[in-house]
Order: structure tokens, then C-alpha cells, then sequence
């Protein structure tokens, strides 16, 4: 029971610094709910902070009189959900991003949306909001309508305050939105004396597509779609996730076989992922035999995915309840033929690139990650696993059907692009084996429970361990089985601006390939 | 009838060049397991390209439009003076091999103008780059040749390939040295892995491909189609100067059928030697070609070294 004692010690010291505590039923396992007065809310985080807890995500509700803004902290496998309530016409409230640099972004996207200003904020420009409302239009305010005000044509985001740099020598090397290869948007501006990175700032928002908003008035098995497009390659993860929250909300639990089920599919996305990663990797440093392997086996292991699921990606696999289509014998075969070959081919393609020195020099050492700033910035999932950041939601918060098996965690304290690159090998490994356990608890049985529609009011939160890391998904049901706030936090959204500090110290030309090892979603970022 | 010969040979290196890329390109599909596509794919691209209309932007000046046509020529010129098939020819006794490094020189200077003319980052990120190596090549090359060159006591590359020939096969230490430094320096120089990666789509690590990123439509085919012609030149170079054997030594069609043969299949048999090290390395570090370049320089010193003291004497 030493897990609880940290919410106690933290509440006695809240109590201390004279912040009253209304403590609040909770929803989930692993989670406590508390209520405090928002001129506390800063107060909260500068304690939160000497008692290390990780900051873990942040939104807000338009309530009728209201609006809630959340933060949700973690330590040691234990959440807290600390809410509080500020007046809809003084929507004013200090901010956390003083203490927790983690909290920046996310309170700048609160701010832009619902126009909550955060006051003391170390950096109050706009961030999801470019030009396509005007000043005092906040797109997640009830009054504004779902379909958005359509306009022909967005203006461009053109007197965005980037850093400047002065000094003999130094450039700037705009980047993007739009790139030479054919993926998503994001502009990285660059500060560079020769080819030395003085500094990185990035800037999002250019997919920004209104999930949030859209999400309002949906009914559950809709959301579930949604959720399944946060970003495209993290289907499972946040129809999951978002599931999960709706669950909650809703007072059902799922049955062990479609817990199960899930667990194969998400693992099976996460080796899918990590396969296209490592070859990603390998091909950002010139070495495409290694990416033309790694896309042969990840697209051999979605085709088995299409052929039993019915969607390579995975797509509106999982439902509010459990989950879509069941599985049969020949279905586990395939699996077990799967694993049993990926293994085979990983022995050799892995050592092959485990001896080539071309590729290690351009690995190990480059976009070092020190342990200290992965913590800062809470960064999750491969990438805080690769600079010593021991943390995994199917391990230390286990919920079906994690809670039936050990999971071992991976973990590199390298923090370079080569632990990056070898935390994934080992998470596929990993990722093998479980599926391997879950196949053989396979019992026969449902595969989802029947929907109850939930009170009006009622909400849950979803988390759960995408392969990117702890996916946060908060859902807040309003009437008829409507969903009236959907919020979705990709592990991308705290990974991100790591990036701006991995980067430093290291060349222009060695940018991609550390931009690459970090694979941040820009969808599940702009939302 | 020298003339029209050197004017067909001319014609013929310009022929040649993209099917040499296309099939350096099938045998790098092949070895990484891929499909490969056909040998005349460069050709399609090359027509696709000419026949669209070029986007030029706006604050270009008459450098950016004028570049490709300039540096298409310095490679045309560049390739009469190379002996390909034949030795002996009106066109490589008019030029020797410095007045060669210099077309190559007239080339990147107008190429890195361009890349810096429209102003965009990436475009003087690749003339920087462009501008850092070339300045370690040259040296390197020059080192190397000059290793040749006076071993054949002639600066022309007709000469010295007749030189070579007449010696017979002689092992000679500086030649292996100096044939070393060339093919790294003609890595380099031609963009290739592991100094530059021309089927990169990531911005940032270009170095060729970051200068004629503005590039479009009968631009772009002139310069794509420069590009092959300076791989095939060095090709040649390394190819006629150290294996001379095959090459036409007289104007009959049989020396000449024969001498085509040849180099077709020492340029074939290189660019398998060149596919197999792209697959087997990954790109360097920038930083690191340096360190790479100066290994060709201290080839190219070895070889003039070793001629000096092993064979000058004798």
C-alpha cells in the first residue's frame, strides 16, 4: 500500500500550505479525484513539484455556470485529477507552466480554445490558434457552433513572434509546414551559427481539425470512430483509451476475452509501429536497405491484420464495450506464424545492423537526451524509456488485461538516437511475447458488454499505453448519451518539445534522423 | 572525319549518361530486394521534365534561369575532352585534364550561384555545403592526376591513356594510390553515399539536392541530366585511366565497336562496385567528410610519393 501513501503525504502537505481539499469519488483504479479553489491552482503545482510529481495532462470544460479546468498528475503507477472551477466571465487563472514546463503547450491550447487566460504564463502566444477565428471567437466555448464558421480561406499565420537571434554568423532555417517527403505539416525554425543548431522552436497546429469540437453531441460508438482517427497510427491506442473513459463514464466493465483481445491489437500496433520506426531510422542516415526490410515485414505483418481484422491499421476495432470482431483458431495460427517470423528475420537483420559501423556512427551519441530534461518535460513512452524514464502505464497502472501478466518494461539510460532505436527492438520483443500470453488466456466468452447510457454529468478517464507512451483521454457524457467534452492527450504532445532540446549541440544535417527517432504525432498534437 | 568522330563521341557520352544511372539504380533496387524500374526510367523522367513548363520564383535574377543551360554546357564540354571510346581524338588534344577540373569548377560556381540566387534557406544551405567539399575535392584530385601525369610526363588525358597502354600492364604503386583518391574524391564530387544521398527527401541533409530544390520542368532536366553526365565522366576517367585496355587506339568501326564494348562494361562493372558500397554504408556525418576527403588527399600525396621515390628513378 506504499503507492497510496504518496496521495496522503500530498494532501497532509496541501493541507500545510492552506489549500483545502474537497476530495471527490473516483472513477477509475489507480486514480484520485480532488476539488480545489483556483487561486490554489498555482500553489498546487509548487507543491506537486517538491514532491516530484510527474504532470501529465491538462484541459477544460465549459460547464453551464463554469468553466472546470483539470490537471492530472502521477507518481509511481498513482494518478490524481485535481480540478477547479473558475467563473465563465472571469475566466482567469494562474498557471502551472511557471513550475511545470510540461504544462506550457497545454495551457496555451486551453487558452486558445476556450479563452482561459493563464496568468504569469512564461509564454503567452497563441499555439493551436493560427488565423482562422477572429480575436474573441474560442472555438470550445458552448456558443460556438460544431460545424465551426467556414471562411473560403485562412489567412496564413504570418506575425507568429519567433525567437530571433542577433550575432555575427547566425541564421535562421525555416522548415516546413510542407516538405520535400510526404509527411504530415509542422514548421521547425532553426537558429544556426554553420551547421551547429543553436536552437530549435517549433510550431504546430497546421492539422489542427477540431476533434474536440466535433466530439460534442456524438454517441459512444461515434466517438469510438473518432478517437480512432486522433492519429491515424495510434488508432487502437485512442479508440482505447477514449473507450475506456466512456466505460467509466457509463459504469460497465468489459469482458476478459475482448480485454484480451484488445491487448493483442494494441501490441500488434505497437510492433507495426516500432517496425516502420526502426527503418525510418536507418533510412533518415542513407542506409535504405534496412528501411526496404523493416517496410516488407510491418507490411506483411498488416496484411495479416487485413485479412483478420479487416483494416491493415486497425482501424474501428475496438468499440464502447469491448470489442468488434472475435477471433478464431486460425486466426491465433497466423499470429503465432507471425511471431514465430519476425523473429526469425529480426535475428538477422537486426545483427547485421548491430555490426555496421557506418550506421553506429551516425547513432550512438547523436541526439542525447540527458535523464534530467526527459523529466522535466514528463516525455513518454520510447522516448522517456530511452533516457532512463521508467515509467509504463501496463506495468505500474495495469488495467485489463495488462493485470493478468508481467510486463517487462524496457529501459536504456543512453538518452541517444541509438537507445532510442533499441528501445523499440525491445518493446517488439516484448510486444511478441505478450501477445503470445494474451492468445493463450484466450477463453471463450463475449467480446462486448451491452451499452447502459450514462447520467448526464458523468465522465471518465481513459489511460492506457499507446506505443507511443500513456495516452490520457478524458470524456464527459451530457444528456441522451451524448458526449458533451472529449479530450484526447497523445504522448506526442509532452515528447514534442523534447525534440527542441535533443537537438542542440547537434548539426542541421543530423536533424532529421533525430526528429525521426522521436516520431511525434503532429495529428495527435494539433488535434 | 576526326572531327565528326569526336563529335559522335561527344553525342554518345551525352546519350549514354542516364542509362548509366538507371543502372546503377536497378542494381541498388536489386541488391536491397526491391523491384527495379526499367533501365530507360531516367530517359521518361528527363522527357517528362522537358516538356513541362518550368515555375521560376519570383526574385530569381537571370542566374537562377541561366544556370542550367551554363552548367548542361560546362558537362557537355567537359565530356569532349574525356577520351570514352577512342584516344586521339581532335577535341582531347585541344584541352588537357586541368582545363577538365576547371569545366567541373565553372559548373558548381554557377550551380552554388543559383542555389544562393532565390534566397531560400535550404538553396544557400546547399551552396555552403556544396562550396566546403568541393574546395577538398579539388586538391584531392588534382593529386591524384597529377600522380598520372607524370608518370606519363602530359597533362593530356589522350597522352597519358596512350602512355598507359604502351606500357603494358605494369603494377605500379602510385597508380593504385591515385586510382584510391580518385573514386573517393568521384563519390563526393558526384553526390553519392556515403557524402551526399540523391534520393533524399529530407531537406536538411542535402547537399546537391538542396541547391536545385527550386528547380522544375527543362531546368531541372538539364541539371538532373548534368548530374549523370558528371557521374559518367568520372566513371570514364577512373575507368580509361587505370584500365585503358579496350579503348580504340585507331578510327577503324571495329576498334570502335570494340572500344564501346569496353567501356560499357568497366562503367557497368563500377556501377556495381559503387551500388554495392551505397548499400552496405550509411551516409556520414557532415562533419565527418572531411576526415574523408583529406584521406583522399593523403592518397593522392601517397601516390605521387611512391612515384617519386619507387619509379621516377628508373
Amino acid at each position: 500500500m506504499s503507492n497510496l501513501n504518496w496521495t496522503e503525504i500530498f494532501g497532509q502537505a496541501m493541507d500545510a500550505a492552506g489549500v483545502l481539499i474537497e476530495t471527490q469519488p473516483a472513477t477509475a483504479d489507480h486514480l484520485s479525484a480532488w476539488q480545489i479553489a483556483d487561486r490554489h491552482w498555482q500553489k498546487l503545482a509548487e507543491v506537486a513539484m517538491t514532491h516530484r510529481l510527474r504532470w501529465s495532462a491538462g484541459w477544460a470544460e465549459q460547464g453551464p455556470e463554469q468553466f472546470s479546468v483539470y490537471v492530472l498528475f502521477e507518481k509511481q503507477g498513482e494518478y490524481l485529477q485535481v480540478r477547479t472551477s473558475i467563473d465563465l466571465n472571469r475566466a482567469e487563472l494562474p498557471s502551472q507552466a511557471t513550475v511545470y514546463p510540461a504544462a506550457n503547450r497545454s495551457e496555451r491550447h486551453t487558452q486558445d480554445m476556450f479563452g482561459i487566460k493563464f496568468a504569469e504564463h512564461p509564454d503567452n502566444r497563441p499555439w493551436t490558434r493560427h488565423k482562422a477565428w477572429d480575436k474573441h471567437q474560442y472555438p470550445l466555448r458552448k456558443a460556438f457552433a460544431v460545424q465551426g464558421q467556414p471562411e473560403a480561406i485562412t489567412p496564413p499565420d504570418l506575425d507568429y513572434a519567433f525567437v530571433k537571434s542577433h550575432g555575427a554568423g547566425t541564421y535562421e532555417i525555416p522548415v516546413g509546414p510542407i516538405h520535400a517527403g510526404i509527411i504530415e505539416p509542422g514548421h521547425f525554425r532553426f537558429q544556426a551559427v554553420g551547421e551547429l543548431i543553436l536552437n530549435l522552436e517549433e510550431r504546430f497546429g497546421y492539422t489542427h481539425k477540431g476533434i474536440e469540437k466535433i466530439a460534442e453531441g456524438r454517441t459512444p460508438e461515434s466517438l469510438a470512430r473518432l478517437a480512432g482517427r486522433v492519429s491515424g497510427d495510434t488508432t487502437v491506442g485512442h479508440a482505447w483509451a477514449a473507450c475506456k473513459a466512456m466505460e467509466q463514464a457509463a459504469n460497465i466493465s468489459i469482458p476478459p476475452r475482448a480485454a484480451l483481445l484488445r491487448g493483442i491489437l494494441a501490441e500488434r500496433e505497437r510492433v507495426a509501429n516500432h517496425l516502420g520506426d526502426i527503418g525510418a531510422i536507418c533510412n533518415d542516415v542513407a542506409f535504405t536497405f534496412a528501411q526496404i526490410q523493416f517496410s516488407r515485414l510491418r507490411e506483411d505483418w498488416l496484411r495479416t491484420q487485413a485479412n483478420i481484422f479487416g483494416h491493415r491499421l486497425l482501424m474501428d476495432c475496438i468499440i464502447p464495450g469491448g470489442v468488434k470482431h472475435d477471433i478464431g483458431e486460425a486466426d491465433c495460427d497466423a499470429f503465432k506464424a507471425d511471431n514465430v517470423r519476425l523473429r526469425k528475420e529480426l535475428s538477422d537483420i537486426i545483427t547485421t545492423l548491430d555490426l555496421n559501423s557506418s550506421l553506429e556512427d551516425r547513432l550512438y551519441t547523436a541526439g542525447f537526451l540527458s535523464e534530467d530534461i526527459a523529466a522535466a518535460f514528463g516525455t513518454l513512452g520510447y522516448v522517456g524509456r530511452a533516457s532512463g524514464q521508467d515509467f509504463d502505464v501496463r506495468r505500474d497502472a495495469p488495467y485489463p488485461p495488462y493485470d493478468k501478466v508481467t510486463v517487462k518494461v524496457a529501459l536504456e539510460n543512453q538518452g541517444d538516437i541509438a537507445s532510442r532505436f533499441w528501445i523499440r527492438y525491445k518493446e517488439i520483443m516484448a510486444s511478441m511475447k505478450l501477445i503470445e500470453q494474451f492468445m493463450a488466456l484466450l477463453q471463450a466468452g463475449e467480446i462486448a458488454t451491452a451499452w447502459q447510457i450514462p447520467a448526464a454529468g458523468s465522465s471518465g478517464l481513459g489511460i492506457i499505453d499507446g506505443w507511443r507512451g500513456e495516452i490520457v483521454s478524458y470524456v464527459a457524457f451530457g444528456s441522451d448519451n451524448k458526449i458533451s467534452r472529449f479530450y484526447p492527450r497523445d504522448p506526442s504532445q509532452l515528447n514534442w518539445p523534447a525534440l527542441e532540446k535533443l537537438v542542440l549541440n547537434n548539426i542541421v544535417p543530423d536533424f532529421p534522423v533525430c526528429n525521426k527517432s522521436l516520431n511525434g504525432s503532429y495529428s495527435g498534437n494539433d488535434l | 572525319m576526326n572531327w565528326l568522330l569526336a563529335i559522335v563521341q561527344t553525342l554518345l557520352f551525352v546519350a549514354l549518361a542516364p542509362l548509366l544511372s538507371g543502372w546503377l539504380k536497378w542494381c541498388k533496387c536489386h541488391l536491397q530486394n526491391r523491384k527495379a524500374p526499367s533501365l530507360l526510367q531516367p530517359y521518361r523522367d528527363l522527357m517528362k521534365l522537358i516538356r513541362k513548363q518550368p515555375v521560376v520564383a519570383e526574385h530569381a535574377s537571370w542566374i537562377f534561369t541561366r544556370s542550367p543551360y551554363i552548367i548542361f554546357s560546362a558537362m557537355v564540354l567537359a565530356a569532349s575532352v574525356v577520351p570514352l571510346i577512342a584516344v586521339d581524338l581532335p577535341t582531347a588534344a585541344s584541352a588537357d585534364v586541368i582545363v577538365l577540373v576547371g569545366f567541373f569548377a565553372f559548373a558548381r560556381f554557377f550551380l552554388a550561384l543559383a542555389g544562393l540566387d532565390i534566397g531560400t534557406a535550404f538553396g544557400g544551405m546547399g551552396s555552403s555545403r556544396e562550396m566546403t567539399i568541393s574546395s577538398l575535392a579539388e586538391p584531392a584530385m588534382l593529386m591524384a592526376v597529377f600522380t598520372l601525369t607524370m608518370t606519363a610526363s602530359t597533362t593530356n588525358l589522350s597522352l597519358a591513356i596512350a602512355h598507359v597502354l604502351n606500357e603494358g600492364l605494369v603494377l605500379r604503386p602510385s597508380f593504385v594510390f591515385a586510382m584510391f583518391a580518385l573514386i573517393l574524391v568521384a563519390i563526393a564530387e558526384t553526390g553519392r553515399v556515403p557524402v551526399d544521398n540523391p534520393t533524399t527527401h529530407l531537406e536538411l541533409t542535402m547537399i546537391h539536392e538542396a541547391m536545385i530544390l527550386e528547380y522544375s520542368g527543362r531546368h531541372l532536366a538539364l541539371i538532373e541530366w548534368a548530374s549523370q553526365l558528371k557521374l559518367m565522366l568520372y566513371g570514364v576517367l577512373i575507368a580509361n585511366i587505370f584500365w585503358p585496355w579496350g579503348i580504340a587506339q585507331n578510327f577503324s568501326i571495329h576498334a570502335l565497336g570494340y572500344g564501346l564494348l569496353a567501356i560499357s562494361g568497366k562503367l557497368a562493372a563500377l556501377a556495381v562496385f559503387l551500388s554495392i558500397s551505397e548499400t552496405l554504408v550509411a551516409k556520414m556525418r557532415l562533419f565527418r567528410v572531411q576526415e574523408y576527403l583529406s584521406f583522399a588527399y593523403l592518397l593522392g600525396l601517397l601516390g605521387m610519393l611512391s612515384h617519386i621515390i619507387l619509379e621516377a628513378s628508373r
